[in-house]
């Protein structure tokens, strides 16, 4: 019996989310030395336990007659949090010279949390560790320490927590129809399942709520970015491809995520705002291709979910390295940068060709399994939109970002390249992009599913080439129209950012008007809310430091009343 | 004064274009050799895929100017707004009656932006 707890615990203890939720926050106290002994190693340690846990069933606990699944993996498990905790390690590395000891144990929380849900076999213990990374992403924002950031930083956290909310209630609306709580595939067909596939598409960057995302982003540090663009969108497909596998509105919701991102992009000046509207593009594919719910379409979503981490934290970093150097971030005013920054350059051109899909690199292997399952689905509207889809990603990501930051006219900024360890992350990433698109074989054995499809095919290669060079000539025609202006571009955000407060206001100015009406209720109001101001006001007994005995004392009789409630 | 980069001289933006458009038919004529067995039998039209790219790549400039004559602003748009509601945001806690007037400010702020 106790060598059956002990065994529990330790299995417990060697979450590798938790590892390294904790080992973060104990990492933040650290004496500089160690701290960045951990702040390397604990990813590393987290990505060796996601290996060490056996397929199916690691561990189940009973809470409240529920049965809860903290642990369970099989391949898709496996593949996400594998690149989360490699995420975590490559983006610790690169982040060495971050000196907010927050914003790393804020983005390790973030990534275990992230990791949790992965492994999490039933839907309470994912909402835990959904809201725990809304929580570390909310901190890695804040913690940048601008008044940006930290307006930006309230924003956020008010969208997930409507997530969350919307989550929550379809969790207890799934338990109450008696689905229990098991973490599986559901339909979207009834008000609980589609309040769960609405939180889980808020967090994607899902309309009409995409505008959190790029409203975010890039409040961000230099290095807070990077561990943000990584988890939030990705933890989302992960939770869609297991539980709304095969729902069509995800064909059409991932499609207009697609355009959305690179119209938006097309339109901005800050080149961190650009690769965060890339990032919904880039889900968009993720999205559809899990509403196409094929064995390929689901492969391809989650390896193009794993490929796209990796070439867009490079891109990030790219950028995060041209934002220390320079201290700007406005393509208006970059240029010309590849002079002083070769390194960083090639670095960015990699990802830019990851993100496009170029043959050789990592986002070839894997969007291209979503535009074939579009085909052999004989879908071919969708697989005609992919396809400008595709051709758009190059337009405004491939050849934009780049061009606008490394060359274009010169800036006449001599930036020198970033510190070592910036630049180790950059070639460790640009590795990857090359060498899993050389040899795909190495990320199609992690898939969920068996892979029968070979990418580098002469047709798909020529195919492929024809589409992104001519969008790349496209560009270079059009570039008198695709000039950068200092300007941003108005999305849903402006709902809440503008249109309430503005409401509220203006309800405001007539609000005396209303009171002549309606006085006696006010009379009535305001009594009431005396009343609540000096029982929980700064002053009130409520809010008081009280003895232990009377927190005690205080609740036994709450238990007492609900004993009453719940017996009568 | 150093010699400029080569990708500076625009003798050399000549070389490049040329270069890049000689890819371009090498790319197209490609598909002459090795078929393309695409899914569809609109991509077995010769240099179907080049044709597209392209058109899409323009429908889709063409319709982010129309967007952005629409829902362009300053980019200071939000952040002056930001600054003036955090200052009223000051007032209220100083005192209520200021809010109204810090407010409308940040309206005016707005509208002069638009």
């Amino acid at each position: 019996m106790q060598r059956a707890w002990v065994k529990r615990m330790s299995n417990l203890l060697l979450h590798p989310g938790l590892v390294l939720i904790i080992g973060g926050m104990l990492m933040s106290l650290c004496a500089p030395r160690l701290r960045t002994g951990l702040q390397l190693g604990l990813p590393l340690l987290a990505l060796f336990l996601v290996w060490q846990i056996p397929d199916g069933v690691a561990h189940q606990l009973s809470f409240m007659d529920q049965l809860l699944t903290p642990i369970r993996s099989d391949a898709l498990s496996r593949l996400f949090a594998t690149i989360f905790a490699l995420m975590a390690a490559v983006g610790g590395l690169y982040a060495l010279n971050q000196p907010s000891r927050l914003e790393i144990a804020a983005a390790y929380g973030y990534a275990g949390s992230a990791i949790g849900v992965c492994f999490a076999g039933d839907l309470l213990t994912l909402f835990v560790f959904w809201e725990l990374m809304a929580i570390g992403s909310s901190l890695v924002l804040w913690s940048s320490g601008t008044t940006a950031s930290g307006r930006a930083a309230q924003r956020y956290i008010l969208i997930h927590i409507l997530g969350g909310v919307l989550l929550f209630a379809g969790i207890a609306g799934h338990v109450q129809s008696g689905a229990g709580l098991e973490f599986s595939a559901m339909r979207a067909d009834n008000l609980s399942n589609l309040l769960i596939l609405a939180g889980m598409l808020v967090n994607a960057g899902a309309p009409p709520f995409s505008a959190w995302l790029p409203d975010a982003y890039p409040e961000a540090s230099w290095s807070g970015t990077v561990f943000l663009s990584a988890f939030t969108t990705k933890t989302a497909v992960y939770t869609l491809i297991r539980g709304f596998p095969g729902n069509e509105i995800l064909i059409w919701i991932g499609l207009f995520m697609v355009f959305y991102g690179i119209v938006y992009a097309l339109l901005e000046n800050d080149m961190r705002r650009i690769l965060a509207y890339s990032i919904v593009n880039q889900v968009g594919f993720m999205v559809a291709g899990i509403g196409i719910g094929t064995e390929m379409a689901l492969n391809g979503a989650a390896a193009h979910a794993f490929t796209h981490i990796i070439y867009k934290a490079l891109l990030l970093m790219s950028a995060g390295a041209v934002l220390m150097q320079t201290a700007r971030s406005k393509c208006s005013e970059l240029g010309g940068l590849f002079h002083s920054m070769p390194l960083t350059t090639v670095c960015a051109c990699i990802g830019a060709l990851a993100s496009s899909s170029f043959p050789l690199t990592s986002g070839f292997v894997s969007k291209s399994m979503v535009t074939q399952a579009a085909a052999d689905g004989h879908l071919l509207w969708v697989w005609l939109l992919m396809t400008a889809a595709s051709a758009g990603v190059f337009l405004h990501a491939g050849i934009q970002f780049p061009w606008f930051v490394f060359f274009q006219k010169d800036s006449g900024l001599r930036p020198a390249e970033p510190a070592l360890s910036m630049r180790l992350a950059m070639l460790i990433l640009s590795a990857l992009c090359i060498v899993i698109g050389v040899w795909p074989e190495l990320l199609y054995r992690l898939l969920p599913f068996e892979v029968n499809y070979a990418p580098y095919t002469a047709g798909h290669v020529i195919a492929q080439l024809q589409l992104l060079l001519f969008s790349g000539l496209a560009f270079f025609v059009l570039l008198g129209y695709l000039k950068r202006t200092p300007t941003i571009t108005l999305d849903t955000d402006w709902f809440w950012r503008r249109a309430l407060p503005g409401t509220a206001s203006w309800l405001a100015q007539w609000r005396i008007t209303i009171i002549g009406l309606c006085s006696p209720l006010e009379r009535w109001v305001s009594r009431f809310s005396n009343v609540v101001s000096a029982a929980i006001g700064v002053r009130g007994p409520l809010s008081g430091t009280w003895s232990l005995a009377t927190m005690g004392l205080a609740v036994v009789i709450l238990l007492i009343v609900q004993l009453v409630v719940v017996m009568s | 004064m150093t010699k400029p980069h080569w990708l500076d001289r625009p003798a050399n933006h000549r070389k490049l274009w040329i270069g890049f458009i000689i890819v371009l038919v090498v790319t197209v004529l490609a598909e002459f050799v090795w078929p393309i067995h695409g899914h569809f039998e609109i991509e077995s039209l010769a240099g179907f895929n080049a044709l597209y790219g392209f058109v899409a790549c323009a429908a889709m400039v063409a319709f982010a100017k129309l967007l952005g004559l629409w829902l362009k602003r300053a980019d200071t748009f939000y952040t002056s707004e930001d600054s003036e509601s955090l200052a009223s945001g000051a007032a209220i806690s100083a005192s209520g009656e200021a809010h109204g007037e810090a407010h409308g400010d940040a309206e005016s702020v707005g509208k002069a932006h638009e």
